[in-house]
């Protein structure tokens, strides 16, 4: 037999009982912000590396017949450009393709007056000289449109940046929610069990001691939180991410985490558990210097 | 052992309840704390086991000044002592033999190696039957001794019980006597803050005397007796 239990009844406490729900919501908060920066984040990855070296060369619209001399002149410069790899002329069935998942299957998109799309594959570094092919261009076919997508990739990066940004935040709040829960509770325990703390005092206990106990305690119920809540994170990121196959489009973050973004989310808890523990080992040793 | 020079002490910002305390207790001895309630036995008890500051004067115990010691420090005199409180204060969720076996585990020792110990105690003051009860369907007596076989576990140098035999027959109240006389033989030194002239009277140690704050002695016999002050 080895020496049982804790000295301090810390489990009997309501407050204590309560503690590992609120560590698994913490838990569960923290968890979900940070599978959602995950899948951002990869997206944008995904949105860079997809995007980077091309230009899209859009010609406006015109009777049907005369678009495809335009877009075969268009062709003709850019082959001859500086920079340019390769050049592919999209047709109708093409267009509609890259605009099913925002209008969907049917009849309606052959009705539509598509514009007429060049595919341009360029050089990264350091590139043909963009602005003076697209005066090129214009000049050629009044009207052409040169995309860069330099446009929409910032707007996009800098509106995923700043959702990275509160989900930052969240994480942030959670850690402080995490803190100041286990101090109000260590600080709750505290008062409840001063009669025995202050006899182990005596007893000639070291503050380090005394804190073990509490220590001990918040390590269990973090452990115990902390898996509840990874549960529900786990079964939450599962289901969106069976909603986001569904659902399938390329510009969508796909909630989709590796093997590293999971290990990431199995940390949570550890971390919040660890988190628990050592403000509990401050919040009592501060405690026990006002004892003599 | 035990070294107070000029010490005054008082509750919070309420007027001293000691005041000029001076005494020094060789190891190995044997004093009897006397004095009405109210005097400050209790409070003389809280200096030396460390439960309380003095408020002015110097505390001395085993060679170490107790105002400029370090916590760690402190934490090692204090497993030093042992003390019986007057309201035995035990860990209620604890068993009987829990408590008895608690400084030991305080100071980090195996449990294996002191059940037997703890359980021959708790024999020797009589409570072989209550071993894995919980203090609380015990009564005031059996508390006591519960109390007191803690206070010992660790073989403390030096002893301090506050009102032992408060709550205990006279039978009891003998055997626990002899029982620090016997500790006091293996050389722990002992202090007993008691009420009972009887038992004063039946065990000739010499007794320090609390009036009003202030201490006589040590005293060879009753403090009414004159000629008795030293
Ligand atoms: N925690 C405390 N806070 C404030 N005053 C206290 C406290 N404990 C004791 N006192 C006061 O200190 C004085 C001495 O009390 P103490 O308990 O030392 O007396 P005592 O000699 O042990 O009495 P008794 O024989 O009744 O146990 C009393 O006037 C008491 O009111
Ligand atoms: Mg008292």
């Amino acid at each position: 037999m080895s020496w049982r239990r804790r000295d301090l009844a810390l489990s009997n406490d309501p407050t204590q009982r309560f503690l590992p729900w609120m560590l698994a919501m913490i838990v569960y908060l923290a968890g979900l912000s940070l599978a959602g920066m995950m899948s951002l984040s990869s997206a944008m990855d995904r949105w860079d590396t997809g995007l980077k070296g091309t230009v899209t060369v859009q010609v406006p619209t015109a009777k049907a017949g005369a678009a495809d001399g335009a877009v075969g002149k268009l062709v003709g410069i850019l082959r001859k450009t500086e920079g340019v790899i390769a050049v592919r002329p999209l047709d109708n069935r093409d267009t509609a393709n890259l605009l099913r998942p925002w209008i969907g299957e049917g009849t309606l998109v052959g009705d539509l007056p598509l514009p007429r799309l060049i595919d341009v594959r360029v050089e990264t570094e350091p590139g043909p000289d963009l602005a003076k092919l697209r005066k090129t261009l214009n000049a050629a076919v009044p009207g052409t449109v040169l995309d860069d997508h330099k446009k929409s990739l910032n707007h996009l990066v800098s509106f995923a940046h700043s959702v990275e940004f509160v989900g930052a935040l969240v994480l942030l709040l959670v850690a402080i929610a995490a803190i100041a829960t286990v101090i109000f509770i260590t600080r709750t325990g505290l008062a409840i069990h001063h009669e025995g703390i202050e006899i182990l005092h005596l007893m000639g206990a070291l503050d380090s001691y005394v804190a073990g106990q509490f220590q001990g305690q918040a390590l269990e119920l973090g452990l115990k939180g902390g898996a509840i809540g990874l549960a529900f994170t786990a079964a939450t990121v599962g289901v969106l991410s069976h909603f986001s196959r569904a659902v399938g489009s390329d510009l969508l973050p796909k909630v989709e985490l590796g093997v590293l973004q999971w290990l990431a989310l199995v940390a949570v808890p550890i971390g919040v558990t660890a988190i628990a523990m050592l403000t509990a080992r401050i919040t009592v040793i501060r405690a026990l210097q006002r004892l003599p | 052992m035990v070294r107070f020079q000029n010490v005054g002490m008082r509750y919070g910002l309420g007027s001293e309840v000691l005041h000029d305390v001076n005494f020094e207790l060789r190891p190995g001895s044997f004093h009897f704390l006397s004095g009405a309630s109210g005097a400050g036995k209790s409070s003389l008890l809280k200096l030396i086991y460390l439960a309380h500051r003095p408020s002015r004067g110097l505390v001395t115990l085993f060679d170490t000044d107790v105002t400029t010691a370090s916590r760690n420090q402190l934490a090692l005199i204090r497993r030093r002592i042992g003390v019986v409180f007057q309201e035995f204060r035990l860990l209620n969720h604890l068993s009987v033999i829990e408590n008895v076996a608690l400084p030991l585990k305080v100071s980090g020792q195996d449990w294996e190696e002191n059940r037997q110990h703890a359980v021959e105690l708790l024999n020797w003051v009589g409570l072989e039957d209550c071993i894995d009860s919980s203090p609380q369907v015990l009564s005031g007596g059996q508390k006591q001794r519960v109390a007191i076989a803690r206070a010992v576990i660790s073989r403390p140098e030096l002893l301090l019980a506050d009102e032992p035999t408060g709550n205990v027959d006279d039978v009891i109240a003998l055997r626990l006597l002899y029982l620090f006389e016997e500790l006091n033989r293996l050389g722990t030194t002992v202090i007993i803050a008691t009420h009972s002239e009887a038992l004063m009277e039946r065990f000739a140690h010499p007794r320090l005397h609390l009036s009003e704050g202030a201490l006589l002695g040590p005293l060879t016999g009753p403090p009414t007796q004159p000629g008795f002050a030293s």
